[in-house]
């Protein structure tokens, strides 16, 4: 991550693509009327989609609009039902991955494929149909990847790269098979600002020299910024097409939605600043696999009636982080203090009973077991708080039901039929329920992880408002998020953990994006270090 | 045309019940062809292995003495399998349970009063406990496989017995034969319903339902499954694996410690190289047969347990040969696994080609 903030003379990134009537480019791919079903739901419904040569073209719409289905059918990964894809002007059928390749169709998937313990010219010659001398492909690497700004060191080992330059990797393996269009899946969730910068210019570079970008991204300011042309699906059809630069987020946000998204509101009420709730003095912790990451000497301190928030790209320590907090990873006691009492050492039913709450970022799996009901999943982290659930042994299934019924409500969890298994709820009314599980104990220590990952737009406004409401109402809350937006949202302070190192807690309101972007990329480490 | 597994949104109640039976038709029918093959008639085959068992006195009484120790086992193994524990070695804490609780009547045959057979019977389960806490304790301590450990030390608690039984505690009036002294009344499990069934029959069934309140109704229960499904999820709610990897061994231990205890007091009233046809393994089909439910492993170990009677009576009566019992008894544990997955899947034909490369999108 160093190199990219040593550039500090980055070229301005081109803010406003110029317009042309569409109808006049040449047409790379023609999708007509792509229907494709998963038993009784239909992903995809008649799509319709043009992209043109040299174009940047944002697919949108929220979890399970249909978005994969669509693009893992140009991918070739999955067949289409109905309809058919036209490539120039003659019909294709994409039966796999390899055929989409040879077409000139890449992709860059959002969860990365590589191979950890391979170093980087490796990993690219396993993905190429004939990949020839080693040699020359190390250097064929070198020169495409500094051609494009993504510099890379064809012999660095994976498993010692940060996940901005293992995304690299994966950008100029598309790009060394010259690809037609590259289709990307939510680039920057894994980027610092200042590495999207560097990608935005890459993409553009592309786009000039022909290539066509297909870009799934929820970050509507960023379509706004680099996309010449949007589609929006909902519920698997496309229901607006539009040119996004002349569009604000929130009217993208609504076409995505289909109704107006309400705004959280964080500033308008200034925090009430109490006594300290939760405090982190010098946690530190050894990785426990040779993927994990450290925590390095974390000093925190939490004060009711506030939010902090923890930015960081995913994988620097922010689930080892939580895992401590919550207690499922021990610590020394001194290392942390729940009001006041020293408890690194205590179970994590210990800090329930003290009334801290904890809110995983896996939903399914760790927050949920998935084949249990709903009511059984709130036995699993209330069984021990005092809520009637369990007496003499006996768990209260009546107590279970009753306590479902009320978060259902309180939280508008929508599901099918009553008290469902938990993995057959979409991921935003799961999200909800953990969330209000969670908050229907109204704790004085709140804290969780990617409080939104996954979670469509309506959802994350309810579960956002429900955090900051917590924090007013006299409670302490932290969030650990990767996602900027949410942060200047709801924060009144941030921190930026990076490498297990945390930087030292800011107000919000003198924080900016830049800032934290230099924190993410290294910055929280050196004053980490010099504290 | 292919088959494609579709994921169901929920478990399917309807197949958690259906499955068991499906798979014992699927084995029916597997039976039957096996019988055509070998040249016998398919229909007398199924009547004699099946039905026949269950049509006489003796052939009944028969079968729940088989039952018993199957279900005993078998409801000690669904503790282990709901909680992702793989233990494999009941047949060996079987063995070491009973050489625990022989040892009283063997080496003190004139300690007989009214605690003795409770004092057998306790010794006993500590003795299948203590023998399962070894592979357990390995695996929480140097991670090993369970399946692995569990498994060899069946051997040695074979190997053990069979010492045992022709050296030090071999019958010093028995003319040199490998077997034990046989017991003292006081030290026999006494016969109950008329003579109909040993007292282990209603012990045995008493401690499944109390097992199946437990596993559904406590908190200890849900800790099982919610550890079994996801330990993640079950260390976030504050559950140790190590804990319950003790628990669950040693409970299976003691369980299958208390049927061979139960079963050299009772069936064979002293010890001999080989007391068990197979019990601890046979009763891993139990386990699954019977939906790692309580209350489903009684049934299912009746089930099974007339495997045993009808593989007799094919031998006698038609002279097939007496492995018909476990060829049968491993057909169904492989379409009792086969058919529990329709409980989260439900099959649906496909006529039209196959894609290629669903997999791989590197």
């Amino acid at each position: 991550m160093g190199d990219s903030v040593a550039e500090t003379t980055l070229p301005e990134v081109d803010e406003h693509p110029v317009q042309q009537d569409r109808s006049e480019k040449d047409t790379l791919l023609d999708a007509r009327g792509l229907t494709k079903r998963f038993g009784d739901i239909l992903a995809n419904d008649r799509v319709d989609l043009i992209i043109n040569k040299g174009e940047i073209h944002a697919l949108l719409g929220e979890n399970g609009a249909g978005k994969s289905t669509l693009v893992k059918m140009f991918y070739g990964s999955l067949e289409p039902d109905d309809g058919e894809i036209l490539w120039g002007d003659r019909r294709v059928t994409i039966g796999n991955p390899a055929a989409a390749r040879e077409l000139g169709i890449g992709m860059v998937f959002q969860h990365f494929s590589l191979f950890e313990a391979l170093n980087v010219v490796e990993n690219i010659a396993l993905a190429l149909p004939n990949p020839g001398n080693m040699q020359d492909l190390a250097k064929r690497i070198e020169t495409v990847s500094r051609d494009y700004g993504l510099p890379l060191d064809p012999e660095d080992i994976v498993a010692d790269l940060p996940v901005g330059i293992r995304q690299r990797i994966e950008i100029v393996r598309c790009l060394l098979q010259e690809p037609r269009l590259i289709i990307m899946d939510e680039p920057t969730s894994v980027l610092t600002p200042q590495e999207a910068d560097q990608l935005f210019l890459t993409l553009q570079r592309l786009a000039k020299e022909g290539c066509a970008v297909l870009y799934i991204s929820h970050r509507l300011e960023e379509v706004k910024r680099i996309c010449h042309h949007a589609t929006i699906l909902r519920h698997g059809q496309v229901v607006r097409e539009c040119d996004p630069t002349l569009e604000t987020p929130a009217s993208l946000a609504s076409m995505m939605v289909g109704a107006d998204v309400a705004a959280v509101s964080a500033g308008e009420q200034a925090p009430e600043i109490g006594e300290t709730r939760l405090a982190l003095q010098g946690l530190s912790a050894k990785a426990a696999t040779p993927f994990a990451t450290a925590l390095n000497n974390i000093s925190l301190e939490l004060r009711a009636g506030e939010v902090v928030a923890i930015a960081g790209v995913a994988g620097n320590g922010q689930g080892e982080l939580f895992d401590a907090i919550s207690g499922e990873m021990p610590a020394a006691a001194s290392m942390i203090h729940l009001d006041g009492t020293a408890c690194g050492n205590k179970n994590i039913n210990w800090r329930r009973k003290q009334n801290a709450a904890f809110v995983p970022e896996e939903r399914l799996g760790h927050g949920a077991v998935p084949g249990m009901k709903l009511s059984q999943n709130i036995v699993l982290t209330r069984h021990g708080t005092g809520d009637k659930l369990v007496g003499a042994g006996f768990v209260s299934n009546v107590e279970a039901s009753v306590l479902e019924k009320r978060i259902k409500q309180a939280f508008d969890v929508r599901m099918s039929h009553d008290d469902p298994e938990a993995r057959s709820l979409s991921g935003g009314n799961l999200q909800k329920f953990v969330v209000g599980r969670e908050l229907d104990r109204n704790p004085g220590i709140l804290v969780v992880n990617q409080p939104t990952w996954g979670v469509d737009a309506g959802a994350a406004a309810l579960i956002r408002q429900a955090l900051i409401d917590l924090a007013r109402s006299g409670s302490a809350v932290l969030v650990i998020s990767q996602d900027l937006d949410e942060i200047f949202e709801i924060a009144d302070r941030i921190a930026v953990i990076s490498r297990g190192f945390l930087s030292e807690a800011e107000p919000a309101t003198d924080m900016t994006r830049e800032r934290v972007g230099l924190l993410m990329a290294g910055g929280a480490e050196t004053q980490g270090e010099v504290a | 045309m292919r088959i494609e597994l579709v994921k169901r949104k929920e478990h399917s109640r309807t197949m958690a019940l259906l499955s068991p039976l499906i798979a014992v038709a699927l084995t029916a029918l597997s039976a039957a062809i096996l019988f055509s093959i070998t040249g016998h008639n398919p229909l007398i085959g199924l009547y004699k292995f099946f039905i026949e068992p269950l049509t006489q006195q003796w052939s009944l009484e028969a079968t729940i003495d088989k039952a018993t120790p199957l279900i005993l086992i078998g409801c000690g193994l669904a503790v282990c399998y709901l909680s992702n524990n793989w233990n494999i070695g009941a047949e060996g804490q079987f063995v070491v349970g009973a050489l625990f609780g022989s040892a009283l009547p063997i080496l003190f045959p004139s300690f007989e009063n009214v605690i003795t057979l409770p004092l057998m019977l306790l010794f006993g389960a500590i003795g299948g406990a203590l023998w399962a806490l070894i592979p357990a304790l390995l695996k929480t301590r140097f991670n090993t496989n369970e399946i692995l450990t569990s498994l060899m030390l069946v051997y040695v608690a074979g190997l053990l017995l069979d010492y045992l039984v022709r050296g030090p505690w071999r019958d010093p009036d028995g003319y040199n034969f490998p077997e034990s002294r046989i017991f003292s009344d006081a030290a026999t499990l006494p016969e109950v319903f008329g003579g109909a069934m040993s007292l282990s029959a209603p012990i045995t069934i008493v401690i499944a339902i109390v097992l199946a309140i437990v596993l559904a109704k406590t908190l200890k229960g849900f800790e099982i499954r919610v550890m079994g499904e996801s330990p993640r999820a079950g260390s976030f709610a504050g559950f140790s694996a190590k804990r319950l990897t003790l628990f669950s061994f040693a409970i299976a231990g003691a369980l299958a410690g208390l049927a061979g205890t139960m079963e050299v007091s009772g069936a064979l009233n002293q010890l001999l190289p080989s007391i068990s046809p197979g019990y601890g393994f046979t009763a891993i089909i139990v386990a699954f047969l019977g939906r790692l439910n309580p209350i489903g492993i009684i049934i299912a170990g009746f089930v099974l347990a007339l495997s045993y009677i009808g593989g007799e009576g094919v031998q006698s009566a038609m002279g097939v040969s007496n492995e018909i019992a476990s060829v049968i008894q491993g057909l169904l544990l492989f379409f009792v696994l086969a058919c529990d997955t329709l409980i989260l899947y439900r099959i649906r034909m496909v006529s039209r080609r196959v894609p290629t490369g669903e997999a791989s999108h590197v």
